[in-house]
């Protein structure tokens, strides 16, 4: 009964999204107030249906009813019961449904948030978000049901792939849905703007919050996403340049370029119809990654579905939201005025650089990532592209941005002064040099670009805040009196530039100064590694909820102390018949230690593998600092999605 | 032709969404083999080596723990007896009793059989998976490879016109 | 859902003609004695693709035919062979696809000469956009 009325209530979100993808439209361009108002009621409408569908699979899950068929593939009722929830999403058929509820979240909280809208683009904004919304729960519906029942029932599921029952990986997905679709709602502004065919400083101040969000979501979701591949994989990797990866990071770049267009745009009215195209892009790749998991077009994504009848639909869904915002484009766009002009040196000018260069970033990775595919398709031949090439490529593309990033922000609106900018950024130079130096004292040149480019952004984002506090050249009470006027939206900024600069120093470090040991050991043997000794004690069988495993026990002795003990292990999960490996990690926040084993062998003995990654942990930190920088801007007074009454009158004069 | 220029990213996607169509057909776990046009690699295993091959011939891959290879076996036999073709095997990464049990159950149609129990001839051969299945011409040139089992069609449509060339 | 691993494992479940993978990777007692050979054998490991997991090297590979092809390369530097002739081994019998970076030849010279084509016209569109303006 629960999974007829899941799909009742999907069907019926259905009706509510085609409503609101037509009548408000016809509203706004007849000027009937009845039918664009109509557009926020349908919008919490479909959400509160979807959530209902949403709310039914899950107790099909949590109950392990055995006559849907999603329930039968994907879990087990001897599975924890945090993994038969998060085995919700574990799959096609759930984890578009998980998209289309936070999509119609998102259609909730703008007609929640807009009523400082202009009433018809609120009301196209709406339309439009129904319009993708219709597609895909057409999508659901038609070609993936996640309420399909299979009779008669069996006694119990297959299980869940065990790489998946993991708690990092459970909240990956809908930290990473929540960037996704957050960026439907820049892509609806940017449509509505189109159609009314108005872009103005307003419509940029609308677009940054939902990009913020949106973007804050997807970094949180990468992160988390690379953070599960470093510790469940077992090699101490952390990025692969899988198609996958990249169908996360091609938005991702996107939505960065867009957060920093938007604000040339909402500030200086300068590269409008560029952002307007960003925002397109944006969402687009978001759905070009859908395509690119679910189609099986390529081979890493056989995780999902490998059906070509859903290809062929997000296909068509692609080709209609894409292509038709595009053709709108195309149209629409040359009419909009230049903004204020500015010189090439001046802050609109670094944003401009940036978004160059993010643009060129994303089209070599949407290059390297379909290649394989373009040559396939051609029949000339198959090649890989692995991370050498994206190394080889992307890194020196996206190079000169890391160099901008730290003088961007200290140069003026329209002409700025460059010597005076680096002037100002000694400290950020010295510390430059001396982090570079430091590098190339161990011989590393890698190194030393990469962290000598931490130094420079990390720095720069400190000496920006000093100037703006004027630290050090004013009393303590101007210091504190600045620092409260500061806008958020620049702490916002600052902190998330901090940000990149600790993930670019982790990648660096991780990648230049790894030690790894890989050698077999029996019970007693002892192994050094980046001055730490490593005992091996020997295994042990452990029995878990749903898995045998055999556990290692690893002293690790400093100076002949023991500091701690690393306890990896093998584990064998029966119902799926799979084995994981699990990593033991002792970090310092400056290292990771990090042991995982492989099989016995009778003679030689166990294979340990060992390593020390200096400053790993800082990938993800730098993360988190990153995605806190654009909720510490989104609670800015100037983006706030709510404003009062007389401000609105404002910003429409 | 300001205008122009607003019509490159259509013009772009379009480009792009037509060969993302044109992708959809295609199975991306399908490794073409550069062996196609190359006399047969050189190998040696147990029973069976590179100077015993003579074609036109097919060489199959397969192995007793391969589910798909007993699906594939009666197409086989039926090539071998029907067709009068000659077929070579090579037991990939099995123990010869387990292979010899296989064939005794299900019926010889190879000419002759290589045991090769390390892996090492399949290296050679660029094998991915069991079973897969090589024609050769008269000369000794690999014309054709099939990778996992083989089906009437393929047969008909690939890999007799194949072998008849 | 990311990565290879989690493919690989569910590739090696679709395609129920490989055998189950024991999901570990390089092994002690497959690398060499000598560690000036080991070091190469590893550098190039990493950059042979597994063909039956697709997107992982067999350096990190736990899938049966990584560890063969392991064994085989390691065989081949000690028989001699330089890198380039270890490398032209595995190609000659899995085509181009195993090498993680792909060599330059025409059918992709695109690939590697886009990106600095799309750097030239970012470059050009940012120089298009001050000289309207002036």
């Amino acid at each position: 009964m629960t999974a007829e009325l899941g799909h009742f209530a999907l069907t019926l979100a259905l009706g509510l999204a085609l409503l609101q993808a037509t009548l408000p439209l016809y509203g706004a361009s007849r000027g009937q107030t009845a039918l664009m108002e109509l557009a926020r009621h349908t919008a919490f409408g479909q959400f509160v249906f979807t959530a209902i569908a949403f709310a039914a699979l899950t107790r099909t899950y949590l109950v392990s009813d055995f006559s849907v068929a999603v329930v039968v593939q994907n879990s087990h009722s001897l599975k924890p019961l945090l993994y038969r929830l998060t085995g919700v999403w574990g799959n096609h058929e759930g984890s578009l449904l998980l998209w289309i509820l936070i999509l119609t979240l998102f259609g909730a909280m703008v007609s929640l948030f807009g009523s400082s809208l202009r009433e018809t683009f609120r009301a196209r904004v709406l339309a439009v978000q129904a319009m993708v919304g219709a597609g895909f729960l057409a999508f659901t519906l038609l070609t993936s049901n996640p309420f399909q029942r299979v009779w008669p029932p069996p006694l119990d599921g297959a299980g869940l792939n065990p790489l998946l029952q993991d708690p990092g990986l459970a909240f990956h997905p809908p930290l990473l849905y929540f960037g996704y679709v957050g960026l439907s709602v820049a892509f609806s502004f940017a449509v509505a703007a189109l159609l009314e065919g108005r872009v103005d400083r307003a419509w940029a101040r609308w677009v940054r919050p939902w990009t913020l969000a949106a973007w804050a979501g997807l970094t949180a979701g990468i992160a988390l996403g690379s953070w599960w591949a470093y510790y469940e994989l077992g090699w101490g990797g952390f990025w692969f340049w899988d198609p996958v990866e990249n169908a996360s990071f091609m938005p991702w770049l996107a939505a960065t370029a867009l957060l920093h267009s938007a604000i040339a745009a909402e500030r200086r009215e300068a590269l409008r119809s560029w952002t307007v195209l960003l925002a397109i892009i944006a969402f687009s790749l978001s759905l070009l990654g859908a395509f690119l998991v679910r189609s099986g077009v390529l081979t890493s994504v056989h995780a999902f579905a490998t059906d070509p009848e859903r290809g062929i639909f997000i296909l068509l869904l692609l080709g209609i939201a894409t292509g038709g915002a595009l053709a709108l484009y195309a149209w629409r766009a040359p009419a909009f005025a230049a903004g204020s002009p500015f010189r090439p040196v001046s802050r609109e000018g670094a944003l401009l650089l940036n978004n160059l260069v993010l643009a060129t970033a994303c089209a070599t990775v949407l290059l390297g990532t379909l290649y394989p595919l373009f040559l396939d398709a051609l029949d000339a031949g198959k090649v890989s592209v692995g991370p050498p090439y994206f190394t080889a490529t992307f890194v020196p593309l996206i190079a000169p941005a890391l160099v901008a990033m730290a003088i961007g922000p200290m140069l003026a609106w329209k002409r700025g002064d460059l010597a005076g900018a680096l002037g100002r950024l000694w400290a950020a130079a010295l510390g430059a040099a001396l982090a570079a130096g430091a590098a190339l004292a161990y011989g590393e040149t890698l190194a030393a670009l990469g962290l000598g480019a931490a130094a420079w952004i990390g720095l720069g984002a400190l000496v920006e805040w000093a100037e703006r506090l004027r630290l050090g050249r004013a009393p303590a009470i101007e210091v504190w009196r600045r620092a409260r006027g500061v806008p958020r939206a620049a702490w916002g900024a600052g902190l998330a530039h901090l940000g990149v600069a600790i993930v670019v120093a982790g990648i660096t470090a991780s990648q230049c100064f790894q030690s790894e040991l890989i050698l077999a050991m029996k019970p007693g043997d002892s192994a050094q590694i980046a001055g730490y000794t490593i005992r091996y004690d020997g295994t042990a069988q452990v029995e878990g909820a749903n898995y045998h495993a055999d556990r290692a026990t690893l002293a690790v002795l400093r100076d002949d102390t023991p500091v701690a003990i690393l306890t990896p292990e093998r584990r064998f999960y029966p119902v799926e018949s799979q084995h994981t490996t699990e990593a033991a990690i002792r970090t310092t926040f400056l290292a990771d230690l990090y042991a995982v084993i492989g099989e016995d062998d009778p003679e030689a003995g166990r294979t340990v593998r060992l390593y020390h990654n200096p400053l790993v942990p800082w990938i993800w930190i730098g993360a988190i600092v990153m995605a806190l920088g654009a909720l510490a801007s989104l609670t800015d007074r100037r983006l706030r999605l709510t404003m009062p009454v007389r401000r609105r009158q404002a910003a429409e004069a | 032709m300001r205008r122009l220029l607003f019509l490159v990213p259509l013009a772009v996607f379009a480009v792009l969404a037509a060969w993302l169509y044109l992708g959809l057909g295609g199975d991306p776990s399908r490794i073409p083999s550069p062996l196609v046009g190359q006399t047969v690699p050189t190998f040696a295993v147990d029973g069976l080596a590179t100077a015993d091959l003579e074609g036109p011939a097919l060489v199959n891959i397969f192995a007793s723990w391969c589910v798909p290879c007993r699906a594939e076996h009666p197409l086989l036999t039926h090539l071998a007896a029907e067709e009068s073709i000659v077929i070579y095997g090579i037991a990939y990464k099995d123990k010869p009793e387990a292979a010899r049990a296989f064939l005794a159950e299900l019926g010889n149609p190879y000419r002759k059989v290589g045991f090769d129990e390390d892996g090492q001839a399949g290296i050679e051969w660029g094998v991915t998976g069991v079973p897969e299945t090589f024609a050769l011409d008269a000369r000794g040139v690999v014309v054709f490879k099939h990778t996992g089992p083989l089906t009437p069609e393929t047969i008909r449509h690939d890999l007799l016109p194949a072998l008849a060339r | 859902m990311s990565t290879m691993k989690l493919s690989a494992a569910i590739l090696a479940l679709t395609l129920a003609f490989l055998p189950m993978p024991a999901m570990t990777a390089l092994d002690a007692t497959e690398m060499l004695a000598d560690p000036a050979l080991e070091a190469r054998a590893r550098a190039l490991a990493k950059d042979v693709r597994c063909v039956v997991c697709q997107n992982q090297s067999i350096d990190d590979s736990g899938a049966d035919l990584a560890r063969d092809l392991r064994r085989s390369l390691r065989a081949r530097l000690l028989a001699g062979d330089s890198d380039e002739e270890a490398l032209a081994y595995l190609t000659q019998r899995y085509g181009d696809y195993v090498l993680m970076d792909p060599p330059l030849k025409p059918a992709t010279w695109i690939l590697w000469f886009a990106p600095a084509g799309f750097a030239a016209i970012a470059l050009l569109l940012g120089l298009r956009y001050f000289r309207r303006r002036e």
